[in-house]
């Protein structure tokens, strides 16, 4: 199968660079996975699981908070926020975070769009939260 | 004409100073690579995030779907100026410099009859800009706690930018610096972050030339990108601040167990003679004292 270049960076440092073959996303608008050649797209990700398919057919999982994707049909970078692998995940991180979260929310002085943004990123959170205590 | 014994008290204690400097300096050192290896490792991100944002920004235009923290609110009536400086002093004259030319620019507002708020990042900025213009200081975040500067903190600044500017409590905001050129030379340095100043396609690749797709439109990724971008700057600042501040501190320390040394020597000196002196003037009244007998 044909493989393409893949690219797992966040602020700290660049976390992955390897030859895969398939990458499933958490975009926005609904998971995609990622081939070769697929058409230049440019999207956000949620909260969510990022699965990467190596050459060898051997999948790794990570969670990210957040993020955007650069698809390109040569590579795939994906910048995200945080990333961490599955394996490695601490619920309490998640936890931390949607306490962050809600007490964002209850501060109260935030213009409504914002709260809106601020809610359904609670709800992305919350739903990985019982996608991670499961595994 | 100190006696002996404070000689010997003023070496034994210089020599002990000069232990301290030394030892600090190797923390520097060792603290500066490891400075420098976050620099590095963050580059990716923020290289990729401006490729990514002029793309976008072209693709958008300059129509009126631009967010407004990228146009600005068309006003320059508030300046928030973030300063940037770090937590603790025995760093030469890193914070000073930083300092100094964060004044001037406040200066320079305030005769032009604008509004200035600072938000202060580490002690010793605030400690400095407190005497002029304490009345002016708005917040003050304090990173002495962390360890090691991770995404968050800088994530944390960002987001208060954004919500005071969503607040209409300023209209410019400027980050304010020191740009870490090399251990001996670090630059203070004033970066706009708001409006956002995009990267004018300086890379037009053929990657950058393919025709995207994006999911959702473009302004709304725009709009998750820009927030994100000014966390990404801060964090770069803050990082370039850490070396610096390492670089910094290197250099006085290194300048401070040289100094040191040198006075051990000049000390040590006029120990010596004195001792001498003594011994002669000792030898003289013994033989003195047997002439006469």
């Amino acid at each position: 199968m044909a493989d393409f270049n893949f690219e797992l960076v966040s602020p700290e440092r660049l976390l992955l660079s390897e030859r895969v073959s398939e990458v499933v996303l958490p975009a926005t608008e609904g998971e995609m996975t990622v081939m070769a050649n697929h058409a230049p797209v440019m999207t956000t990700i949620k909260p969510g699981i990022v699965s990467v398919k190596a050459v060898d057919g051997k999948v790794t999982r990570y969670v990210v908070f957040g993020g955007f994707a650069d698809i390109l049909p040569t590579g795939c970078t994906l910048l995200a926020e945080s990333a961490v692998p599955v394996s490695e995940v601490d619920a309490r991180l998640i936890e931390k975070r949607i306490d962050a979260t809600k007490s964002e929310l209850d501060d109260g002085s935030h213009s409504d769009e914002h709260k809106t943004r601020l809610e359904s990123f609670l709800a992305e959170l919350t739903q990985l939260n019982e996608i991670v205590v499961a595994a | 004409m100190p006696s002996l014994k404070d000689l010997k008290n003023r070496i034994a204690s210089v020599k002990a100073t000069q232990k301290i400097t030394k030892a600090m300096k190797m923390v520097a050192a060792a603290k500066l690579r490891r400075a420098q290896e976050a620099a590095e490792a963050a580059r990716p991100y923020s290289q990729r995030m401006s490729a990514v944002l002029s793309n976008i920004a072209q693709a958008v235009g300059s129509d009126d779907s631009a967010p407004r923290l990228m146009t600005g609110n068309g006003q320059n009536q508030t300046h928030l100026l973030v300063v940037c400086t770090a937590e603790r002093g025995l760093c030469g004259g890193f914070n000073s410099q930083i300092a100094r030319f964060a004044r001037d620019h406040v200066r320079k507002l305030l005769a032009e009859g604008k509004t200035v708020k600072i938000i202060c990042v580490g002690k010793k900025g605030f400690d400095i800009l407190r005497r002029e213009f304490a009345s002016l200081i708005i917040d003050r975040v304090d990173l002495r706690e962390v360890k090691k500067i991770g995404f968050e903190n800088a994530d944390q600044i960002g987001k208060k930018v954004i919500s005071l500017f969503e607040k209409n409590e300023f209209d410019v905001c400027t980050l304010f610096y020191s740009e870490f050129k090399s251990v001996i030379s670090q630059v203070p340095t004033a970066l706009q972050l708001i409006p956002a100043a995009v990267p004018a396609g300086a890379e037009q690749t053929d990657a950058a030339a393919a025709i995207y797709e994006y999911e959702p439109d473009a302004g709304e990724i725009l709009n998750d990108l820009i927030p994100r971008n000014i966390s990404v700057q801060v964090f770069r600042a803050l990082l370039e601040n850490v070396a610096g501040e390492m670089g910094a501190k290197m250099s006085a320390m290194d300048n401070a167990t040289r100094n040191a040394g040198e006075m051990i020597n000049k000390l040590t000196l006029s120990y010596n003679r004195q001792r001498q002196a003594q011994i002669t003037k000792e030898l003289i009244e013994i033989i003195s004292g047997a002439e006469a007998l």
